[in-house]
């Protein structure tokens, strides 16, 4: 009895001190990156982040939801630093005082995707707002993120310019999941979606869905690099922040934006924009 | 189907090869759910003995809080754990969001109550008078409800298994306290998610059958050791 | 049988109660258990026995009470752990523990800190003794439930208690399987000297194996005394007829003459020994192996009651029959099966019932002598 004693005692403190040391990590060091789910499901984040690890000596927490609620963590403190790209929120996050150094990092663009089939018959048009309008006319099946995500908010924008109200609609469904789910759900259901082409060329070879629309203006999706206003909160690592704002629209950075993905898909998902005026 | 057989052999490929992020995210997962489930058997059989061996008023409501909490959802753990350790909760200033300490706390949360229902159960489930018998041999209390541990030592494997079973295929916790973080949170199962919409389907089925692997295996010793034992 | 007498005081209780839900469940206003010796606690289900066993281990709450254990009463002078590790229960249940019967034996003295040979030995020569060596090492849970109460009784004799507190213990088992317990058990008891109290509600058991008897009903002592007492000198009705002594007669004492009191009854005279006022009624009893049936009065027999009447009911009771005869009053007689066929008895038969003035005891009534 007293050897299996010595035995507990020895487990119960082995899984304490792994928890401890789990939690262990010097406050300063850790950085929270909240970030929208296409800078993740892109895999580019799991290329620039180690690497400004290593430089720095940083550790990121990437935390990869939508850019809506990313910025609602920007709103209470509870991350450091925003890779977002829905810019009419985040200039209304600035106004708020939330944000410092809104910096321009990338652009990619959306694309409007769908069947094969292509019930609407958009395939090839021009106007995104006529393209939605179409797809509305024939109550083709359109798959919404639904998820206060920047494509989300890119998708409500249209809809408003062409002048539909979308939400009661039974052919329009909301996901409530991140990108690379709802184009899997799209092509599952044979539904249309916006999507961004970072994401759509990653998920290519396993979904069959066509591009229908693509290079108009409005399609345009840029992202953002903004760095927590630290007199908002306490405890906000914004020498981190900024250190992640700086490197990635470092150079470096900048030119691992410009090559990623163009090896295995032919052609880049994003275009580095620092420095550009919008 | 051809994507399923294609992500089979694929997933395969990868488990044959020990590619090493899904080693490293194996481990991870193996060592927050071992951790959790060994805390919460401390907690657990510790408040289940107690609560099954001690009588006061309450106890019948604290015994069918205990077994609502068995059925605790994840993400409702997750949820709260997010909103007392965020750095302007409560816990804050632990500084514990977004790490494999804040998961092994929600997993040990979301086990503790199975294994304190199970230990209710399995206390309550033996003889009422073993425990007078244990004494009239001469026993000490601690002795005694040692004794009564280790009478009861099957469903107590059961309850370590329901516990890191639970845990281990659990993703609502996980992935609002986790994060998700590449090499430091990310688990089998935050991972299979997010691999899944990033379209690798081959590496998260792979995932899924080390998940599988794993609760079979737990699962396959635990009924061997209850086996042996009933001979 | 008298003997205790002699035999040094082990445990002087004084005031015992103990209530439960609001009643009282048991109240001891004395009793004292001498060193050696066996006494059993008989009574129906639910009279108090086992609180009273488990009082003594002091595993029930107490209301009130004084134990005094070998001249030293129980409190900061004699803890509690150390007064209880002088005694062991063992509970109607086997409640062995799931593992070999060797460990299930070994358990009390690993808690006692007896390790290595000795535990071994100890082990070994209590199965010896109780004659389950040959299960020493199957599983607890994988043997017959007469070798379970042997197990579960060496686990506790094992262990040398000063006194062992045996419920129940041999309830629930065929009559060869008990009888033969029963015999081991009092051979290993009187070998080494230890002191048991014994509950059990079958008065057979208690005459095989008590030095004394006390005979139990709803938390109270009514009698003790030796199993002799009990059967034929029981204190009231109660005892009387858990003491198997079914019949029992009222009366007023209408005449005496030299010991012997007339007493009458439905227009009846009986007779018998005892010593009370003319004119008071009195209450008595007789056993039913006293009470002797023939197919006549016969002049031989020198019994002085003897009653025609007639047969009410005829029940077997294992190898006996209880005859219950209708004399104007009730006599229950037992009778061999040979003696139904002989005297040709039958239920609404005729048949003469007949017992000796002294074979009747007096249970309320009698006068002080």
């Amino acid at each position: 009895m007293n050897r299996k004693n010595i035995f507990l005692c020895a487990l119960l403190a082995l899984a304490l001190v792994i928890a401890l040391h789990a939690g262990v990590r010097a406050a300063g060091k850790d950085i929270i990156l909240a970030t929208t789910t296409s800078t993740q499901d892109s895999g580019l984040l799991d290329i620039l982040v180690p690497l400004f690890q290593k430089k720095t000596g940083y550790f990121v927490k990437t935390i990869a939801v939508g850019s809506g609620q990313a910025m609602a963590m920007g709103e209470r403190g509870e991350a450091d630093v925003l890779l977002v790209h829905s810019p009419e929120s985040e200039l209304k996050f600035m106004q708020g005082g939330h944000g410092v150094n809104r910096r321009i990092v990338m652009h990619n663009d959306f694309i409007i995707v769908g069947p094969k089939s292509d019930g609407a018959n958009i395939r090839g048009m021009k106007s995104t707002a006529e393209s939605f309008r179409k797809i509305a006319s024939s109550s083709s099946l359109f798959l919404s993120r639904g998820d206060n995500s920047g494509t989300h908010a890119k998708e409500i924008k249209i809809w408003q310019k062409a002048g539909i109200a979308p939400e009661r609609e039974r052919w329009y469904q909301q996901t409530g999941l991140g990108m690379g789910q709802t184009l899997n759900v799209a092509a599952e259901k044979g539904g249309y979606t916006i999507a961004d082409r970072g994401t759509y060329l990653a998920l290519k070879k396993n979904i069959p869905l066509d591009v229908m629309v693509e290079g108009d203006v409005s399609l345009r999706n840029i992202y953002h690099v903004i760095e927590i206003n630290p007199a908002k909160h306490a405890g906000i690592n914004s020498a981190g922040a900024r250190a992640f704002a700086r490197f990635i629209i470092s150079r470096e950075a900048q030119s691992i934006i410009r090559d990623f993905g163009v090896a295995k898909y032919g052609a880049p998902l994003f275009y580095p924009d620092a420095g550009m005026k919008e | 189907m051809e994507l399923l057989f294609e992500g089979i052999r694929e997933a395969f490929r990868l488990l044959i090869h020990a590619d090493p992020e899904v080693v490293r995210i194996t481990l991870l997962s193996l060592k927050i759910s071992g951790c959790a489930t060994f805390i919460s058997l401390i907690i657990g059989i510790g408040a289940g003995m107690l609560i099954a061996l001690v009588e006061f008023p309450g106890k019948r409501l604290l015994i069918s809080i205990i077994n609502t909490g068995m059925g605790l959802p994840p993400v409702v753990v997750g949820l709260f754990v997010t909103i007392f350790i965020w750095r302007n909760g409560p816990l804050g200033f632990l500084g514990i969001l977004y790490t494999p300490t804040a998961m092994i706390a929600a997993q040990a949360i979301i086990a503790t109550p199975i294994v304190a229902g199970i230990t209710i159960a399995a206390i309550q489930h033996l003889p009422e008078e073993l425990r007078l018998q244990i004494l009239a041999l001469g026993a000490t209390r601690t002795q005694m409800v040692w004794m009564l541990m280790k009478e009861s030592r099957l469903p107590l494997l059961a309850a370590v298994m329901a516990g890191f079973g639970g845990v281990i295929s659990e993703i609502g916790a996980s992935i609002m306290v986790g994060g998700n973080i590449m090499g430091y949170t990310r688990v089998l199962t935050t991972a299979t998610v997010m691999e899944t919409s990033r379209g690798n389907f081959d590496v998260a089925i792979a995932l899924g059958v080390i998940l599988l692997l794993l609760s079979f295996s737990v699962n396959f010793i635990l009924t061997t050791i209850q086996q042996y034992d009933k001979k | 049988m008298t003997k205790n007498n002699i035999r040094p005081i082990l445990l002087d209780i004084r005031n015992l109660s103990s209530v439960r839900g609001g009643r009282t469940v048991l109240n001891i206003p004395e009793m004292r258990i001498y060193e050696g010796e066996i006494l059993s606690l008989i009574g129906p289900n639910g009279a108090g026995k086992t609180t009273l066993l488990m009082a003594l281990l002091r595993l029930v709450p107490l209301e009130s009470g004084v134990i005094v254990f070998k001249n030293t009463p129980l409190n900061e002078t004699l803890p509690h752990d150390t007064y209880r590790r002088h005694f062991v229960m063992v509970f109607q249940k086997s409640l062995l523990f799931n593992s070999s019967v060797f460990n299930n034996i070994a358990y009390g003295l690993r808690i006692r800190g007896i390790r290595g040979r000795e535990l071994l030995r100890r082990v070994d020569e209590q199965m010896a003794l109780f004659g389950i060596a040959h299960l020493r090492n199957r599983h607890a849970r994988k043997i017959s439930g007469g070798e379970a109460r042997r197990v579960s009784l060496a686990r506790a004799f094992v262990l040398n208690p000063t006194v062992v507190l045996l419920d129940e213990p041999f309830a629930g088992l065929d009559t060869p399987t008990r009888d033969a317990l029963i015999a081991d058990c009092e051979k290993i008891l009187r070998a080494s000297g230890t002191t048991a109290i014994f509950a059990t509600h079958d008065r057979n058991e208690a005459l095989m194996l008590s030095d004394r008897i006390s005979v139990m009903n709803e938390g109270r002592i009514l009698q003790t005394g030796a199993p002799e007492d009990i059967m034929h000198r029981p204190a009231n009705e109660f005892v009387a007829s858990f003491a198997g002594t079914d019949t029992i007669i009222s009366g007023p004492v209408i005449k005496k003459n030299r010991g012997t009191l007339f007493i009458e009854v439905n227009g009846s005279i009986l007779e018998i020994v005892g010593e009370a006022k003319i004119g008071s009624k009195v209450t008595f009893c007789v056993r039913p192996e006293n009470i002797l049936l023939s197919k006549k009065a016969s002049r031989a027999t020198s019994a002085r009651n003897a009653f025609a009447g007639s047969i009410q009911r005829i029940l077997p009771v294992g190898h006996f029959y209880k005859v219950f005869i209708d004399c104007g009053f009730q006599l229950i007689a037992h009778v061999t099966h040979q003696s139904v066929k002989n005297l040709g008895l039958a239920e609404g038969g005729k048949i003469v019932a007949s017992f000796k003035a002294t074979a009747a005891h007096i249970i309320r009534g009698a006068a002080e002598v």
